[in-house]
């Protein structure tokens, strides 16, 4: 006999989601944590929260189709002999041979050097796709050391120190089994078809005077020649802005919680570091306390996806971007035409970030010949090419807006934040205030 | 034979002059008088010279060296010959922390004890030491070897991948992955010549030492294997 009452209707917890349900049940049946590529997929304040002002009677607009809006940029005008200039301010942030494959590297030298930026080694040496087909590369010196040597040192045009990375600040690199081939394993000394760890630690220096001595040691070796930066992660940015300051680099590549990574654990990229909104302001303000903006310069990493995040990046006192997960999606990766094919590895076009298993349809996260034959780098270079193009006259036309006659021009008053919490984050104030939170007396 | 007066000159000078002997060069014989414990002597060289530094050395002396054989007479501070190509590099005294680190080639020798991280992530280089070494030495060393005439600290060859390690005295402890291995006449034959390139072959027979290794049980990940991390 049914009750003539209705029913309380079922309800499912929101802290038992039915994701977290299913996560806690693959890690009682598997006994491993998730591993996947890519950055934080939750949601975060970030530059989609703030606003341009542009102007009006109080500004004066440039005109758009007119009226000049520099792009360049130089890096490394502090103490290196020979400073890069790039034509725009978008460069390619360090992604492995290993992670990625030769024509992806080769598709990343291609298409940064044709838009006038530079492009960035991985922890896994410098190839020769890369170094043959980019005018500017920046060769990463990282705890593994795999593939260093001096002769790859004195020919890359910037060093990048590499102390720590947005998706796993304090944590270390991983390359499962399955992309060792010969050739990676060669270049890494390793043996074949091993799950290869890579230090979170520099295994000849620790701390902040010993970072001073290293490179010191780098400039020597490299005659003074070379601009080097230090890459951190997004973790104390004002702290570690400040001691790579002070340890002599040239640029400071600030990289958020946004940023991504090859593999590395999910509970790693979804809970530890800051997102790239929160880290600008403390770097610049580090960077300003010591008098050194604009004398050393900052990089900054993590989400960057338009020409809209450009502008705002650098509004924000950043002099130059860099991006990753971006340049992958321009280059072809998670392309909806090929959902067919990542229905068959039980995911969809838009998720895909089993890239450590090396089965990566587009043929860009692998190692396995069958499927980096698809992919075609002159193509491939050429779509990033045209990425980073448009996403240069996007901030231009926002910069010409706001009456800016070069990006490094665009300053904290051309912003205005939607919500108390990025108005917090990036120091400008809430939409329709004066309120920049914590500020002026706080509240 | 060139003197360069590190203390009149300065690094900069020191290292730009030789950087500057690539290839042929008449000047094979360099000595460097008053090092003062700076950093970076000697680091990056790439030629057939050999370089004598009378005193004791800072940071990365011979840091990435090619085809130099650099002598310090004294001891050597922090990674030493670090990232090392080839050549050799020979310390008279002690070595301090990451002696060797990521080296990819040539031959260290320590005629004096080693701290700790003593050849950490070495790639390919040999290194003889004839005293003993500290602790987490051979820390994911991959491969090449080290041959310690006296002891070893806690932790030896933690997350070993494929480097050989020889020990003469004791080990105080094996660090995870690393185990004692048999020592096979190839073994001895390597040891033998390791010990005559490390000038140590009239302190030690290559009978007397022990063979440590990977055991290769954490190369691939495995749940079970959770607490060795």
């Amino acid at each position: 006999m049914t009750s003539e009452f209705p029913h309380t209707p079922p309800r499912k917890s929101y802290t038992f989601s039915d994701a977290v349900n299913a996560e806690i049940r693959r890690a009682a049946a598997t006994g491993i944590y998730d591993i996947r590529g890519g950055g934080t997929k939750r949601f975060l304040p970030h530059f989609d929260d703030l606003l341009f002002l542009g102007a009006s009677i109080s500004r004066y607009p440039l005109e758009g189709y007119r009226e000049k809006c520099a792009t360049d940029v130089w890096l490394g005008t502090r103490f290196a002999k020979k400073p890069i200039h790039l034509d725009i301010p978008v460069t390619i942030a360090g992604m492995s041979f290993g992670a990625l494959s030769g024509p992806a590297k080769e598709a990343l030298g291609r298409g940064a050097s044709e838009a006038g930026t530079s492009t960035t080694t991985g922890d896994g040496g410098m190839t020769e796709e890369e170094r043959g087909h980019s005018r500017t590369l920046v060769y990463q010196y990282l705890p593994s050391r795999y593939g260093m040597n001096p002769d790859d040192l004195r020919r890359a045009d910037a060093i990048e120190v590499v102390v720590g990375q947005g998706a796993k600040p304090g944590g270390g690199g991983m390359l499962l089994g399955q992309k060792i081939s010969d050739r990676v394993a060669m270049m890494r000394n390793l043996p074949k078809g091993i799950d290869q760890r890579s230090a979170c630690r520099h295994p000849d220096w620790t701390g902040p005077d010993d970072l001073e001595i290293k490179i010191l040691e780098i400039r020597e070796i490299t005659d003074w020649e070379k601009p080097i930066y230090v890459k951190v992660g997004g973790a104390r940015p004002y702290y570690d802005t400040a001691l790579a300051v002070k340890a002599g680099a040239d640029v400071v590549v600030l990289d958020g919680m946004q940023g991504g990574t090859a593999a590395t654990q999910d509970v790693f990229i979804e809970h530890v570091g800051q997102p790239i909104l929160a880290c600008i302001p403390q770097a610049v303000k580090a960077l300003q306390d010591l008098g050194m903006h604009r004398k050393v310069q900052l990089i900054v990493s993590g989400g960057i996806r338009t020409g809209a995040d450009v502008a705002k990046a650098m509004a924000l006192g950043a002099d130059a971007v860099a991006i990753g997960t971006a340049a992958l999606v321009a280059l072809g990766d998670n392309d909806p035409a090929l959902e067919a094919e990542y229905q068959k590895l039980q995911t969809t076009a838009g998720a895909y970030d089993d890239w450590h298993e090396g089965k990566d349809p587009a043929g860009i996260t692998t190692q396995d010949p069958e499927l980096y034959k698809r992919f075609d780098p002159v193509l491939g270079g050429r779509r990033l090419k045209n990425y980073l193009k448009v996403m240069t006259l996007e901030a231009q036309t926002i910069a010409r807006a706001c009456g800016k006659n070069h990006l490094h021009n665009l300053e904290p008053e051309d912003l205005c934040a939607l919500t108390i919490e990025a108005a917090a984050m990036a120091g400008v104030p809430l939409a329709g205030t004066s309120w920049i939170p914590g500020r002026n007396g706080g509240f | 034979m060139p003197s360069f007066d590190l203390g009149a000159h300065g690094l900069r000078a020191l290292n730009s002059t030789l950087h500057a002997l690539k290839g042929q060069t008449n000047e094979t014989q360099w000595d460097v008088v008053n090092p003062r414990g700076s950093h970076a002597i000697a680091a990056g060289v790439d030629a057939l010279v050999d370089i004598t530094v009378h005193g004791s050395t800072g940071y990365y002396c011979a840091g990435m060296n090619k085809q130099a054989t650099i002598r310090i007479k004294g001891s050597a501070g922090p990674g030493v010959a670090e990232n090392m190509m080839s050549g050799t590099v020979i310390v008279d005294g002690d070595a301090s922390q990451y002696a060797g680190a990521t080296g990819r080639g040539g031959l260290l020798v320590i005629k004096g004890n080693a701290s700790s991280r003593c050849g950490i992530s070495m790639k390919g280089i040999d290194i003889v030491v004839h005293g003993s070494i500290g602790h987490m030495s051979a820390f994911m060393a991959q491969s090449g070897n080290m041959v310690v005439l006296g002891d070893a600290g806690d932790a030896l060859g933690d997350s070993l991948y494929e480097a050989r390690l020889f020990v003469r005295g004791k080990v105080k402890s094996l660090g995870a992955d690393c185990i004692e291995k048999e020592m096979r006449a190839e073994h001895l034959e390597l040891l033998e010549d390791l010990l005559r390139r490390g000038e140590a072959d009239a302190k030690a027979k290559p009978e007397e030492f022990r063979r440590y290794g990977s055991a290769r049980q954490l190369y691939n990940f495995n749940i079970d294997n959770a607490d060795a991390y």
